[in-house]
Parts: C-alpha cells; sequence; structure tokens
C-alpha cells in the first residue's frame, strides 16, 4: 500500500490536466495515475518522412488499430462509428485537431427550447467564467464578434485563411450563409513557452512544434510545478469502497506490472465516456453490485458520439493540400432548430484545408477516382492539392439503448475487461446527415468545386465519447449532480465527457475541460464540507 | 530506404513476386512524369519492410489473387498482362484497412514519400517539421457581409 493522497485523479487527459491544475492551489497532496506516457514531440510523425503512414499505424486515432502497450482495446463492432482515443499525458488532445468551439446557451435547454432529452443543471452563464479560464490556459486563436456566439474573446489571431478558406467562404458568401473563422487550440503566436504554429499540416498525429495544446504542454505542467504528481504507465482497475459506502481508494497495476492500492480521501475519475464507464462498471461490491455509482442504472448508457459526414470538394485550382492546420473556418448555419428541416438541434460545419499526397492517393482510389494502373498519375494529379471541403458534427442526443458495458471476453493486457460499444445511429441522426451532404454540396458547388466525395457517418469518427455518466439534479435520472459529485458515493467526482446530458452540435474539449474547471472551483468552494 | 535484408522478410519468395507484380500494376512507372513505379527497387524495399507487421493479412489477399488469376487466366498472375493485374487488384480491394487493401494503402504509403515521386509533384523531399510551410493568411474582408447580416444564435 502507498501513502494516502488527498486527491486522487485517474486520467491525465484533458479533464484530468484542468482539474489538477484547478486543486492544486489547495496545497492538498494531489496525485494523477494515467495508463499512457509523457509523449515525446520530437517523436511525432511530422519530423519523419513517414508522416502520413503514421496515422495509420502507431499514430492511429483507434487503440484497436495502433495497439501500444499503453493501449486497451474497445469492441464496437456492434457500432457504425468505431471508437477513436489516445492514452497518454495529454490523453486525445494529443492526436485532436485542435478545433475549439464552445457550446451555444440553447445546447444546454433542450428539453425547453424542443421538447427532447434533458436540459443540463447548469447553463451557459455559469460555465462561462470557466470557458474564458480555459481559453487562457489552453491558448486560443480566434476572432471575436462571431454572431453565432454570445460575445467571447479571443486570446491570439485565427490560424490564416489559407487558400482552402477562402474559396469556401466564398461559396457560403454566394448563398448568404453564415461563417467565420474557427476557434483553434493551436497558438498562432509564441504562448506561455509553446512555439506557434508553422503550418506543419499533421496535427493530428501530434504537434511536434508544440503549437497545438495538448494538456501535457499546457496545464500539466503549471500543476506538476504546483506539486501535482503523476504516474504514468499506472491502469486503474477499480475503484475500492469502504464499510461507509465511500470510495478508499483505487486498485492499479503499476509500470511494472505490479498490482498496488493507492488509498484516497477524494477520487476523480476523468477516463472518457468509454474508459469511465468501463472503470465504474469495473468497480463492484457487495454495497454497488451493479458498479461504483449506479444505483440509477444509467452508468454506461446515453452514450453520445457526434455523427460526422465528410463532404469534399475537388477543385480545378491548387489549394492548401498537406499544408496548414487542419481547423480553418466553420459554419453554423444550420445550428439551431428549424421543424422545416425535418429534425431537431442541428449541426456545425468545420472546414478542412485539404490533404496530404498520401491521402489524396487513398481517397482518389478508394473512391473510384483514381485508377488502378494506366492512367493513375493523370488522375491523381486531378485531385494532388485540390481537394478541400468540410465535416458536418452533428448532435447526437441521449438514448439508453446506446451503452458502453464490459465486454466477456476481451481484455487489456492486464485482464481487466474492456468496453464493448452497442450504438445505433437515431433517425434523427440520419436525416441531420443527410442535411448536411445535401447543403455543404451546395456550398461546394458555389466555391467551384467540380466533383464531390462523400462519406457519411464516418466510420472512424467516433472522437467524441460522452453521456455515459449524466450529471443531473434526480439520483434515479443521473449519475452525478449538478456538479460532479457522484450521487451514489461522496467523495467520488466524474469530470469527463461522460457527465455531458447532451452533446451538442461541436466539439466536446473546450466545454469539457471548462466543466472540469467549474467542477474543481465547487470543491475548492465546499472544501469544509465536501462531503455533506 | 528501409534499415532490413531480404532474409528479414516473412514474404516467402512466391509472396514476393506476386506482391511485387500487383504493386507494380496498380502504380505503374511514368515516363511522362518522370516517376518510378512502385515495382522500383527502393520503393518495393520499402513496401515489404512496411507490409511485414501485416504480413499474415496479405499473405492471404495474395493467395485470393493468385487463385483468381488461375481459375480465369490460366498463368501465374506474376505473368498476366499489366491492366489484368491491375484489374484484379482493383477488384479485391474494397476497403483500406483489409486484405488486399491493407497493401494498396501501404503501397500508397511508401510510394508518395519517395523523393523521386515527391519531386515530380513539386514537392521538397522532407519532413514537414522543423521548416513547416507557408500558407495565405487571407483577406478578412470576405466577412463583411456575415457581419452585416448579425447575430444568428438563439437566446435562452
Amino acid at each position: 500500500m502507498t501513502d494516502p493522497v488527498d486527491v486522487l485523479i485517474v486520467g491525465a487527459g484533458a479533464s484530468g490536466a484542468a482539474v489538477a491544475w484547478s486543486l492544486a492551489e489547495t496545497r492538498m497532496r494531489i496525485v494523477c495515475l494515467e495508463q499512457g506516457d509523457w509523449m515525446n514531440p520530437g517523436e511525432y510523425p511530422s519530423s519523419g518522412r513517414d508522416w502520413e503512414a503514421r496515422a495509420y499505424s502507431d499514430m492511429s486515432i483507434s487503440p484497436n488499430r495502433r495497439k501500444r502497450e499503453t493501449d486497451y482495446p474497445v469492441n464496437d463492432a456492434n457500432s457504425p462509428i468505431s471508437v477513436a482515443n489516445f492514452n497518454a499525458v495529454g490523453g486525445s488532445t494529443i492526436l485532436y485537431a485542435g478545433h475549439f468551439p464552445r457550446f451555444h446557451p440553447s445546447d444546454f435547454r433542450v428539453e425547453t427550447l424542443d421538447g427532447v432529452a434533458d436540459d443540463w443543471p447548469i447553463d451557459y452563464a455559469m460555465l462561462e467564467p470557466y470557458y474564458a479560464e480555459n481559453d487562457r490556459m489552453m491558448g486560443v486563436s480566434g476572432l471575436a464578434g462571431d454572431p453565432a456566439y454570445p460575445p467571447k474573446e479571443s486570446v491570439m489571431p485565427p490560424v490564416p485563411l489559407g487558400r482552402a478558406g477562402a474559396a469556401i467562404a466564398k461559396g457560403f458568401n454566394k448563398l448568404g450563409w453564415h461563417w467565420w473563422p474557427s476557434d483553434t487550440a493551436i497558438a498562432t503566436e509564441t504562448y506561455d513557452g509553446r512555439d506557434k504554429c508553422i503550418n506543419l499540416g499533421a496535427c493530428s498525429s501530434g504537434c511536434a512544434q508544440g503549437a497545438k495544446a495538448s494538456t501535457d504542454i499546457t496545464y500539466w505542467p503549471h500543476a506538476v510545478r504546483a506539486g501535482v504528481e503523476v504516474r504514468t504507465r499506472c491502469r486503474v482497475r477499480e475503484i475500492t469502497t469502504n464499510g461507509d459506502g465511500m470510495a478508499s481508494g483505487v486498485v492499479y497495476y503499476d509500470q511494472d506490472g505490479v498490482e498496488q492500492f493507492q488509498p484516497a480521501q477524494v477520487v476523480v475519475v476523468a477516463c472518457n465516456g468509454v474508459g469511465t464507464p468501463r472503470l465504474l462498471l469495473n468497480s463492484t461490491s457487495g454495497r454497488f453490485p451493479k458498479g461504483i455509482a449506479n444505483t440509477s442504472g444509467l452508468v454506461g448508457k446515453n452514450l453520445m458520439f457526434h455523427p460526422y459526414a465528410s463532404i469534399q470538394g475537388i477543385f480545378d485550382e491548387p489549394l492548401d493540400g498537406y499544408r496548414g492546420p487542419g481547423v480553418c473556418i466553420w459554419s453554423q448555419e444550420f445550428y439551431e432548430t428549424d421543424p422545416s428541416r425535418g429534425f431537431v438541434r442541428g449541426y456545425t460545419y468545420e472546414i478542412n484545408r485539404g490533404r496530404g499526397p498520401v491521402a489524396t492517393a487513398l481517397t482518389g482510389m478508394f473512391s473510384g477516382r483514381i485508377p488502378f494502373g494506366e492512367g493513375h498519375h493523370e488522375a491523381y494529379r486531378q485531385l494532388f492539392s485540390r481537394i478541400a471541403g468540410m465535416v458536418g458534427i452533428c448532435e447526437d442526443l441521449p438514448e439508453e439503448h446506446n451503452t458502453v458495458t464490459l465486454d466477456p471476453e476481451l481484455t487489456d493486457g492486464h485482464g481487466i475487461p474492456a468496453p464493448k460499444i452497442d450504438y445505433t445511429l437515431s433517425v434523427n441522426s440520419r436525416r441531420m446527415l443527410d442535411h448536411a451532404v445535401a447543403r455543404s454540396t451546395e456550398v461546394l458547388t458555389a466555391a467551384g468545386a467540380k466533383d464531390v466525395i462523400t462519406e457519411a457517418p464516418i466510420g472512424v469518427g467516433g472522437w467524441h465519447l460522452m453521456g455515459t455518466a449524466r450529471m443531473g439534479t434526480d439520483p434515479e435520472r443521473s449519475v452525478v449532480n449538478e456538479w460532479g459529485r457522484a450521487h451514489d458515493v461522496k467523495n467520488l467526482f466524474i469530470v469527463d465527457g461522460s457527465i455531458f446530458v447532451t452533446s451538442a452540435g461541436v466539439n466536446p474539449t473546450r466545454t469539457i475541460q471548462a466543466l472540469a474547471l467549474y467542477i474543481a472551483d465547487s470543491m475548492k468552494r465546499r472544501l469544509a464540507n465536501l462531503f455533506d | 530506404m528501409p534499415d532490413t535484408i531480404a532474409t528479414d522478410s516473412p514474404f516467402s519468395d512466391d509472396e514476393r513476386r506476386t506482391l511485387l507484380a500487383l504493386v507494380g500494376a496498380v502504380i505503374p512507372a511514368s515516363a511522362d512524369h518522370d516517376m518510378p513505379g512502385a515495382d522500383d527497387p527502393d520503393i518495393a524495399a520499402d513496401i515489404l519492410a512496411t507490409a511485414r507487421p501485416y504480413h499474415a493479412t496479405i499473405a492471404k489477399a495474395l493467395k485470393q489473387i493468385v487463385s483468381i488469376a488461375a481459375e480465369r487466366y490460366g498463368p501465374s498472375y506474376a505473368d498476366l498482362d499489366a491492366a489484368i493485374r491491375a484489374k484484379i487488384a482493383g477488384e479485391v480491394s474494397h476497403s483500406r484497412f483489409a486484405g488486399a487493401g491493407t497493401l494498396v494503402t501501404i503501397t500508397a504509403q511508401c510510394y508518395y514519400r519517395d523523393d523521386r515521386v515527391m519531386r515530380s509533384l513539386g514537392m521538397e523531399p522532407r519532413a514537414p517539421y522543423p521548416d513547416g510551410f507557408d500558407i495565405p493568411h487571407g483577406d478578412w474582408s470576405l466577412l463583411d457581409p456575415v457581419r452585416q447580416r448579425g447575430k444568428i444564435y438563439k437566446e435562452v
């Protein structure tokens, strides 16, 4: 047994880093257990000639394809969308593109506005100061004045528009539709020890320049300097409880594979919308036979991805191709509900700048636009640096039959049961995807595209994992309360995307981190009576 | 050029012959563009080294290809006309992540990082880091009509 700690955080990703940094000022003894490693940015793919190939192997977004020792497998055979994640200090921020939108005020009130799902127990105004604090910590680039949002400031100027952004922006303008420079977690100026973006173009395989705000280079250096201890290659098997029904600590396997018990006064779970229910369901006891914090039976239910549509145009003139960050501009023309569209809620378009030479070849060859054999090179040159388009990121509504459970057979390298995903695309999501494909085809055509390649949903696009330990005031209909504490266990907190009530139609990381800061602040304000 | 020797390869001589016949048919050389084929010795060595972890999957696909060739045409796949080899490769490459699709994916990965290929496409033969790339910052006056339209988010 190791020495007891005040706060034990499981997971060093987007939310674990934020909560650790915020709690560090209390001078409590805080330890974070992370199953992955500290990454070495010098070894990221953009440092080598095989930078595109490694996105299909050791830096793949899929843990099942990547198969690092630090990964756990996910059985997602029964889902049209497969799980994407990364296990390291920094978590999935190592591989995310750095799209960094906030939720909108309406996203917290979907039941009131649209009669679906549930309202959140908090709202945009409550979260706004934490969004702003997180923006400073992560270093957000963008342009103030976006008419799709309440007023908000940007820390740095936006990423370049580039040729692709300009072409597609003109398409939006022809149709009279909204677009705006994306808010991004990419430094466009030197910022807090990070260098500015130099348009490497491989953001989703790790940023060798350090311009992209992964939490290993944003929150963690500050948290560690403030006294937080991070233990890597430590995989938590279960959360233990004592006779009072309180969390007593965790059992984990250390870097040598030796089982350890870490006692703690407070346990904070930050393992994402799949890893968190997996851990809770694996933490059974006489008091919690269905898994810890699962009296409601909702742990692992209401899994939400964001179904993505990919719509890529082929243009006559060369655009940005492999150069520049994937993030560029966005459109929220179809964000708020319009009943005439045949679905509720909406989606965001995020414009993709282009793709590299290998991705161009694969896109062309597997869509039939580049032949195998004769004519290959001529067709390739019609696509190279001439593909640009967008993704539509659709709001996914919670449905209890979309679940994370424990696989009866599949385990990780330590024999811990792996997560199993059962997920069905809803009729509302299907209609939204179809709408996104149709409207974006109009935009790309207006922008001058001569052909359009579509995929909806993107099968490998399970980047966003949400809803499986939802937040709420009713213990029968939620897992944690309105400030992240488990209804069943008064010293157990959850701070990642699993506490989302609904998903919104935007990337979740900025909101995940704002929530983590809000929960940490709630804990600090209640330190004297935290367990009441 | 990968740091391997031929004897390290899990691919048998027959598998190598079929594999090289396939990749050379899928991406042939081009005199017009001064580009090698994917069966160029340096590129082929890169493909074989990169394909090593996927040997079982690829070997199974190669066996299927040989079988299709024998059933339809008689001679071994490697002895068929390049156009027929490319046609068969296309038929069995349904997905990037399975069977022959894996081999086609690896072929594209290795081919489009070769110095000669990159130069022919107008690229500098280098990694993106540390030099990076330049892209135009853009004309933000394009936003004027968006600004003029005003707020579009829903008040709650």
